[in-house]
């Protein structure tokens, strides 16, 4: 009984604990001055990658709906991050301050987007989410790149034609179309991501472990059983897809105001795919694993600086290695023998049901 | 209202053996009444004129040979498919617009012929997936981890160790549902099916699969389930030994209309179950 309910909880203690052990070694690497600047200036961005990989696995691992627009939510949180600070300037000067308004409202809005796309989509069955969240993300895009916010002292203009309406007034630009936001105060540091990924994780973990949680992941395993017991299918499709886009609204939100200037060309296609792979590598619904991905795959790159021209090239072969290596049965079934042999097996649970089937592996 | 409906019933269905629900139950209001209940899909037509009343502690039986319609009208009473006529009176609610959730809600759970458990999750967490909606916490709380958390995945526990009782699974809490026996896992449907605390069971094939013990072992459970829960069972099932063992009343379909209603004893006797029975044999 303790057995498995420990296991639980002693799996989720072991991806806190690697996440605060992380935090800490880099925190000293840093101080220590071993790290190069260029790592130093990826913190932030893997913190937010991070929390884009557990809020995606939510969306893909456990309510089991595919996402493709997921970088759509973090444009809206980015976006509105930084207009929240840029508003803010003035009025409110302590930093940190300023940055959890941001994170919170960045949140807010991509909630306000996900309910808006999950409220008609996560009635249907199938692909649908997939099809209309990768159509999510082009819009977002689109709109963001035809957005113009101006400051003044009457307050917020909004445009969606040009700037010179809102110069006219003698306000500050702080959207400026496909130019993005510039002059955005640098308000993430490495502890506020930090921060924001225990937050996150947190979130995620607790949400799986609840009652919330168990009637989602009934849904993916079985919506007729899951129907049928009583469960409110699009109610709790939505809270789980709800939650999962105002995650990325945060992650967004933390990732913009680590730049001074940011586009919104930055969260396009190609992100919402590089967020995927870092669940898909990292296991479907396995938190931890989409937590080690996405710093791994974010440093990559960077690692790989030494082949130059080659760089993606490695990187592609790199994945595809990972994804045949760990499907090989052959390598799956020598990772249980060694588990087995330190004691971390479950066929000695398994052994208990009357020597029917077990799940095997 | 209830005059009314029995009124109704008795005049529109003129069959002799309507009565079959159980003496101590005739005074009571029927927990499900299916008035002329029918389905078509395209043009061809799976249920016609389905009547049936089950008193509130009724065991039922609904047998008929393959492809009668059997699981269909189990569909239709859960609206998993919406009926092209008649009603369904649950509890004395009409259940028609309700979704499939807000029908087990009014009070039918049901099994599945092809077992539908939640692979992936323990046997303990299927069963408080079952009790759902008996025990409330929103969202937050299960989130910030609130002391109302605590309180309802501790009362989570406790009922679903509670409820494995009835079938001796506790020792099973732990397992992946996936991962159990066949029987076993047959046990834990009826096991989420109850957690729901319904006033009306469906079982569709609950003895499918199992040997001659396990099947009268299953016998004596759905009757002590009867008791303890005083609840209606409904049961869909091919083992004969079972259905003239338990049921107090038994229905047989054939080509989606109910060719007898009755006591085990005049089903055993009727002529065209027989000849639907031994008919379909001499066709093979």
């Amino acid at each position: 009984m303790k057995n498995i309910k420990g296991k639980k909880l002693r799996s989720n203690m072991i991806t806190y604990l690697i996440v605060i052990i992380a935090f800490v070694i880099i925190q000293g690497l840093s101080s220590g001055g071993i790290l190069t600047n260029n790592i130093k200036g990826m913190l932030v961005p893997i913190c937010a990658y991070i929390c884009m990989a557990i809020s995606l696995n939510l969306t893909v691992g456990i309510l089991g709906e595919l996402s493709l627009g997921h970088a759509g939510f973090m444009s809206v949180g980015a976006f509105t991050g930084v207009v929240v600070t840029l508003c803010l300037e003035t009025s409110v000067s302590s930093g940190p301050l300023r940055l959890l308004i941001a994170i919170v409202c960045g949140a807010i809005t991509a909630a306000i987007a996900g309910v808006i796309i999950g409220i008609p989509v996560l009635r249907l069955q199938g692909d649908y989410l997939a099809i209309v969240t990768l159509a999510f993300g082009e819009i977002i895009k689109n709109i963001l790149n035809n957005t113009y916010i101006g400051l003044d002292e009457t307050g917020l203009h909004f445009s969606m034609k040009d700037m010179n309406a809102l110069q006219a007034a003698g306000g500050k630009v702080l959207l400026n179309g496909p130019m993005g936001a510039i002059g955005v105060t640098k308000l993430s540091t490495f502890a506020a991501g930090f921060i924001l990924v225990l937050v996150v994780l947190t979130v995620a973990l607790n949400l799986i472990n609840s009652r919330t949680g168990r009637a989602v992941m009934a849904i993916r395993d079985n919506r007729i059983a899951a129907e049928a017991t009583g469960i409110n299918i699009t109610k709790y499709k939505l809270m789980a897809f709800v939650t999962s886009a105002s995650l990325a609204g945060m992650a967004g939100a933390l990732y913009a105001l680590n730049y001074s200037t940011i586009v919104p060309k930055k969260f396009d296609f190609n992100t919402s795919i590089l967020i995927l792979v870092f669940v898909v590598l990292g296991g479907i619904g396995n938190i931890r694993g989409s937590i080690i991905a996405a710093a791994i795959l974010t440093i990559l790159p960077e690692m790989l600086r030494a082949f130059s021209n080659y760089r993606m090239l490695i990187y592609a072969i790199v994945l595809i290695l990972v994804m045949l290596g760990t499907n090989n049965p052959l390598l799956k079934r020598k990772i249980g023998e060694f588990r087995e042999k330190i004691g971390l097996s479950r066929k000695a649970i398994d052994m208990t049901t009357e020597g029917g089937d077990r799940d095997g592996k | 209202m209830a005059s009314n409906v029995t009124r109704e019933r008795t005049k529109m269905v003129p069959l002799p053996s309507d009565s079959i629900v159980p003496e101590r139950d005739v005074n009571k209001r029927p927990v499900l009444e299916a008035r002329h209940l029918g389905i078509d899909f395209g043009g061809l037509t799976a249920v016609d004129e389905f009547n049936l009343a089950i008193g509130p502690t009724e065991i039922a039986g609904l047998i008929g040979p393959n492809g009668a319609g059997k699981t269909t009208v189990f569909n239709l009473l859960t609206n998993v498919y919406k009926p092209t006529r008649g009603t369904v009176i649950l509890n004395g609610k009409d259940t028609k617009g309700m979704r499939i959730d807000q029908v087990n809600r009014a009070g039918i759970a049901r099994t599945f012929q092809n077992i539908r458990l939640f692979t992936d999750l323990t046997v303990e967490e299927n069963v408080r997936i079952g009790l759902h909606n008996e025990i409330k916490c929103n969202m937050f709380s299960g989130i910030l981890r609130l002391p109302s958390h605590w309180r309802t995945e501790k009362e989570f526990h406790d009922r679903s160790m509670e409820l494995l009782k009835i079938f001796d699974m506790e020792y099973l809490a732990d397992v992946k549902a996936g991962a159990l026996p066949y029987g076993a896992q047959r046990r834990l449907e009826i096991v989420r099916a109850l957690a729901t605390n319904p006033s009306l069971l469906l079982l569709d094939e609950p003895a499918a699969g199992m040997n001659p013990s396990e099947t009268a072992e299953l016998m004596e459970n759905i009757r002590k389930i009867r008791d303890q829960f005083q609840i209606a069972i409904m049961l869909i099932e091919h083992d004969m030994s079972l259905v003239m063992g338990i049921c107090e009343g038994i229905a047989v379909l054939n080509y989606g209309k109910i060719i007898a209603k009755g006591t085990p004893e005049e089903i055993q006797n009727n002529p065209q179950v027989i000849e639907a029975y031994l008919g379909k044999q001499g066709e093979d």
